[in-house]
């Protein structure tokens, strides 16, 4: 249980996917403009990266590595991810309509998403094992949901705010980001 | 040999059965979807303004192949968008007449007197909460281009402090209605070439101070007009596009020159 909670942690504010790895930038820049819409795009990561997480580590540990194959992982990650997102989709279209809805264009987006690969290969870098592997994809992905409502929230201030001309759009953005960033680096005190 | 051999395949393999499944997957879990959605989708025209009432062109699509949407609900589109959708459908296509949005105030900067000089947000809404916004008359644009920005289609331009519609541009999809604090921009039929550009409400003199080419309601254009097309309410005339024949009678007599003539076009 304890590892669990380290995870979590580690995975959501120590180690943010955003904030401390810089991965996912394009879809925290490109969708938290708006609450609802970063909320739709945080739950549709934290759907994929769990399931993303129990696939490719069947798929390192069961295939990759067996075979002598390591160099591999990297194009057979984005294989299953490409693919897996695909499955979701259809899925979700068949079972579960008003989810699919819900997520509607934020799902094929996820394939690009680099958070979820970066997720794939963490789970591999630091050698967890298949539960922990799942519960750090949760929870990165809960972390990617948490920054990007953070962030959605300060850019509606900055849609009403007076910014000088040079700064405005994404130039703002990306300042108020490494500020978000900076604060986060206070997590990384935490004596776990 | 085997050291490529192994990998290619090991890679091959996981794409075909990721290739298979996908497939598998499609075939089984398939949703049947009724092909005139994607039909009547593919002949509307894909701005998602709503003006049709629904929440964009997919939605309105569904609600038409269904049977509960008239096709003739999308402003957007015009009269070719009908016909092709009428095709579809396979029902009788009826002509609605072309409209277009008409911003009803002539107050430019050199028409209309200023009350404060404004320094806030360059919005119509936020303008317009300050004293009813910095032009004099309370009726009038506030000329901040809300209704400019509201525009999907790039047909309204602020020229001097005053909302202008291109016509040609113009697809009558309502939004910069909604945009306007004031509301003074309304949907006319195209074919219409007078329209009395004045929203104010107030007695003549009073207009007519706060602005040079306000309505003063003297009603001599009602007078003037063989069809009796025209109504003097408020000190405002208006009028009536259905019994108006174009004649142009009444901008001839119109002492402030409130009342436009717009070139009507194709």
């Amino acid at each position: 249980m304890k590892e669990v909670l380290l995870i979590a942690i580690t995975a959501i504010f120590i180690q943010n996917i955003v904030l401390a790895k810089f991965l996912g930038v394009c879809p925290f820049l490109g969708v938290s403009r708006k609450l609802s819409t970063a909320l739709g795009m945080g739950g549709a990561v934290v759907f994929v990266t769990t399931v993303v997480s129990a696939v490719t580590w069947a798929v390192y540990y069961l295939l990759l590595k067996p075979l002598d194959l390591i160099y591999l992982q990297t194009i057979a990650f984005i294989l299953v991810i490409a693919s897996l997102v695909q499955f979701v989709e259809i899925v979700l279209k068949k079972f579960m309509p008003p989810l699919y809805k819900a997520l509607g264009i934020y799902l094929p987006l996820i394939t690009t998403n680099c958070a979820v690969l970066g997720v794939a290969l963490i789970n591999i870098e630091k050698e967890l094992s298949f539960g922990l592997a799942v519960v750090n994809g949760f929870m990165t992905g809960v972390g990617f949901t948490l920054v990007l409502a953070i962030f959605s929230g300060i850019r509606e201030k900055i849609e009403t705010s007076d910014v000088p001309a040079a700064f405005q759009g994404i130039s703002i953005a990306l300042v108020a980001a490494a500020l978000i960033s900076v604060a986060f680096l206070g997590f990384t005190q935490l004596a776990l | 040999m085997s050291a490529i051999l192994i990998p290619i395949l090991a890679i091959a393999g996981l794409g075909l059965i990721f290739g298979l499944g996908l497939a598998f997957a499609s075939k089984k879990f398939e949703v049947k979807v009724d092909p005139k959605i994607s039909e009547v989708r593919e002949v509307l025209p894909g701005a998602n303004c709503g003006a049709c009432g629904y929440t964009g062109c997919d939605a309105y699509a569904e609600a038409v192949a269904a049977g509960d949407a008239a096709i003739t609900l999308c402003p957007v589109g015009g009269e070719d968008v009908i016909n092709s959708m009428a095709e579809v459908m396979g029902i009788e296509a009826k002509a609605v007449e072309k409209m277009v949005a008409r911003v009803n105030c002539k107050g430019s900067w050199e028409n209309v007197k200023i009350k404060f000089d404004y320094d806030g947000i360059i919005d119509c809404e936020s303008a317009a909460t300050l004293y009813g916004g910095p032009s004099a008359c309370a009726y009038g644009c506030v000329g901040m281009g809300t209704c400019v920005k509201a525009c999907n289609f790039g047909a309204l331009v602020l020229e001097n402090g005053l909302a202008k519609v291109i016509d040609e541009k113009c697809s009558a999809c309502g939004k910069c209605i909604e945009a306007c604090p004031k509301r003074i921009i309304e949907l006319v039929p195209a074919k219409s070439q007078y329209t009395v550009l004045c929203s104010n409400l107030e007695k003549g003199g009073e207009a007519k101070k706060k602005c040079e080419v306000a309505c003063i309601g003297c009603g001599k254009c009602m007078k003037e007009c063989p069809f009796e097309a025209i109504t003097v309410k408020n000190f405002c005339a208006k009028i009536d596009y259905e019994k108006c024949k174009n004649c142009g009678k009444c901008l001839k007599v119109c002492p402030t020159n409130a009342i436009h003539k717009f070139v009507p076009h194709k």
